[in-house]
């Protein structure tokens, strides 16, 4: 029987199985932000365990709140900065050099198909995206990657989802993974892989892919895998250049990691992408998805453009398109925040930053910011906010709010409206 | 090892996810020790009271998918904090349920329709468990109705549990 990817990326880095069905593997990549990794090098100082497994494979930034709102979080990132520096851990990201960990880390070209990643955030699936078994762990699996560079995991079963078709115009890489969401449930994918497949996913790019991966875990994924192909070459050439004689020599290696055509799959899901409109959730999960015409008229009052999930160029160039020459509606506020400073100094270079604040937006520095309700725009009681992040869960972006989840056209065309609406370029 | 027999807290609800066990916005404390006033706190529950609902409880029953949502070892934490070393529920989201156990504490699934037989017998009223780590069985008592459901855990997991979690079986490992 064939191989899935994961299971190709499982034996080529498995370094143990402690019991049935359980496998240790060996880390090519340790990420670490300032929320969940503090407590890890705490209780690593404490146990006399003040180590780090190799300092060129990890790599830390802080992101979540960012530049430090209070003495606490300045705390946080003070743990994380001391460590970084005391163990030269070269690759840190420290204020005015930081971005959204799941935007910088792969901008850094630190994610490479075949390679394992873990991270102290449920979001690490993101880097799938590069064909990568790339998982979100609690800080406990974190300390022992920091300190032995393995974790355990149970033996991966994969879903592969085939998108065939072609999407159709104003609908975008954000509405489909919550079209296939709302399919699977918040738990139809748990202890799963999600292997993303067919004419859509090929045609897409990185950005795209990586908020298609991010969202795994909202459907309960381990993590979500696109294949690797010239597109995931081409982001990637300019940091493995030296290492292959040509793009098509860099894509022949990376091919070890596809699936073979006899891969055994949990399931085979075929979902055809024509029939696709925008989409928004309702509700506190995010499988309660609706399309956005069934939620037109929907008043909020904050529209939030950012994260792991959309706050690369892609999404702020399309909001962009649909804000140009407009004003934001004078019942909201706005808020953009580009992932990383790269980003920010791009959209800056091609005038989107100015389209932004022309229409009323606030921009921010990068960060997690809003996202998960600790800076940068935390919601009062009662408020509603169109937001193109992950989560909508009760009480998320601040006690007592809700949000509606979207993409970053549906955004920006709510952000003129004032309430949910279709972008222009939606004409179904 | 840890303790796993105590007071029961039903939780009557799917989806219960990590930041309905404990907001985002505690996750700047770096002592495991300041969370516990914050357990549970935004729990949607028609009737809980997290204030009221969870001292002196030591062992959670659910239903479906309990802990989904963010990787963050906070939600173990503040159970733990709180005295709660077991979770029982239909399945779990992945991350947190490896975290229970890297923690030494237990993530136990049951058939749906066991946990709807101890939900319909036992959940509105003071309910003990106790738990034979050994024969692998929960008896579930409210005084009058006294029941034995078995339980089973990997191998793995029962490792990390009486290793008291992950950091100490991997330091010594490898």
């Amino acid at each position: 029987m064939g191989k899935t990817v994961a299971q190709k990326i499982f034996d080529s880095h498995r370094v143990d199985v402690p019991a049935e069905g359980v496998s240790v593997l060996s880390l090519d990549r340790v990420f670490c932000h300032e929320i969940t990794t503090p407590i890890a090098i705490n209780d690593l100082v404490s146990r006399g365990l003040d180590r780090v497994f190799d300092p060129t494979k990890i790599k830390a930034v802080i992101d979540h709140v960012s530049p430090a709102k209070d003495s606490k979080t300045a705390e946080q990132g003070k743990t994380l900065r001391e460590w970084a520096r005391r163990h030269e851990i070269k690759d840190f990201f420290d204020i005015g050099a930081n971005g959204v960990c799941h935007a910088i880390f792969p901008e850094k070209g630190y994610v490479r198909p075949g390679y394992t990643v873990i991270m102290g955030d449920s979001h690490t699936c993101t880097h799938g995206a590069f064909g990568a078994f790339a998982a979100g762990v609690g800080t406990t699996d974190l300390e022992v990657g920091i300190l032995k560079g393995v974790c355990a995991f149970r033996e991966p079963k994969t879903i592969k989802i085939q998108v065939n078709g072609s999407m159709p115009e104003g609908v975008y890489a954000k509405d489909l993974i919550l079209t296939l969401i709302r399919d699977l449930t918040v738990n139809g994918a748990t202890d799963h892989v999600i292997e993303f497949a067919g004419p859509v996913i090929s045609a897409m790019k990185m950005d795209e892919r990586m908020t298609l991966c991010n969202m795994a875990i909202e459907a309960g994924g381990t993590c979500g895998i696109c294949y690797p192909d010239m597109t995931t070459v081409e982001y990637l050439w300019p940091f493995i250049k030296d290492e292959f004689a040509s793009k098509e020599a860099a894509l022949e290696a990376y091919s070890a990691f596809l699936p073979d055509e006899d891969a055994e799959y949990a399931r085979v899901i075929e979902f055809d992408a024509n029939t696709m409109e925008p989409v928004a959730t309702f509700g506190n999960k995010p499988d309660q998805v609706k399309t956005v015409r069934e939620m037109t008229g929907t008043p909020v009052n904050q529209i939030y453009i950012g994260s792991c999930t959309n706050g690369r160029l892609e999404d702020l160039r399309i909001a962009a398109k649909v804000l140009e020459g407009k004003k934001i509606h004078p019942n909201v506020r706005a808020i953009v925040s580009p992932a990383t400073p790269l980003i920010y100094r791009e959209a800056l270079k091609e005038g989107i930053i100015a389209i932004f604040m022309d229409a009323g937006f606030c921009v921010t520095n990068p960060t997690c910011g809003a996202c998960l309700g600790m800076s940068n725009g935390v919601l009062a009681s009662g408020e509603v906010c169109a937001s193109t992040t992950n989560r909508n869960f009760n009480g998320r972006m601040g006690k007592g709010g809700t949000v509606h989840l979207m993409s970053p056209a549906t955004a920006a065309a709510t952000a003129i409206a004032g309430e949910i609406c279709n972008s222009p370029f939606f004409r179904g | 090892m840890k303790n796993f027999s105590g007071k029961i807290l039903f939780l009557d609800r799917s989806d219960i996810n990590t930041d309905e066990i404990i907001p985002a916005k505690y996750l700047t404390e770096s002592q495991k020790e300041a969370l516990i006033p914050y357990c549970l706190e935004d729990l949607v529950l028609p009737g809980f009271d997290p204030k009221r609902d969870v001292a002196g409880k030591a062992v959670i029953v659910t239903r479906r998918n309990f802990g989904c949502g963010s990787s963050r070892e906070h939600a173990p934490w503040v159970l733990e904090y709180n005295n709660i070393n077991l979770v029982i529920a239909v399945n779990f989201a992945r991350i947190f349920r490896q975290n229970m156990f890297n923690c030494g504490c237990m993530a136990i699934s049951l058939a749906e329709e066991v946990i709807d037989e101890i939900f319909s017998v036992f959940a509105g009223a003071e309910a003990d468990c106790s738990t034979d780590l050994e024969k692998q069985t929960f008896t579930i008592s409210n005084g009058k109705e006294t029941k034995v459901y078995p339980f089973s855990i990997g191998a793995f997991d029962l490792e990390l549990v009486k290793a008291g979690g992950w950091v100490g079986y991997a330091d010594k490992k490898y």
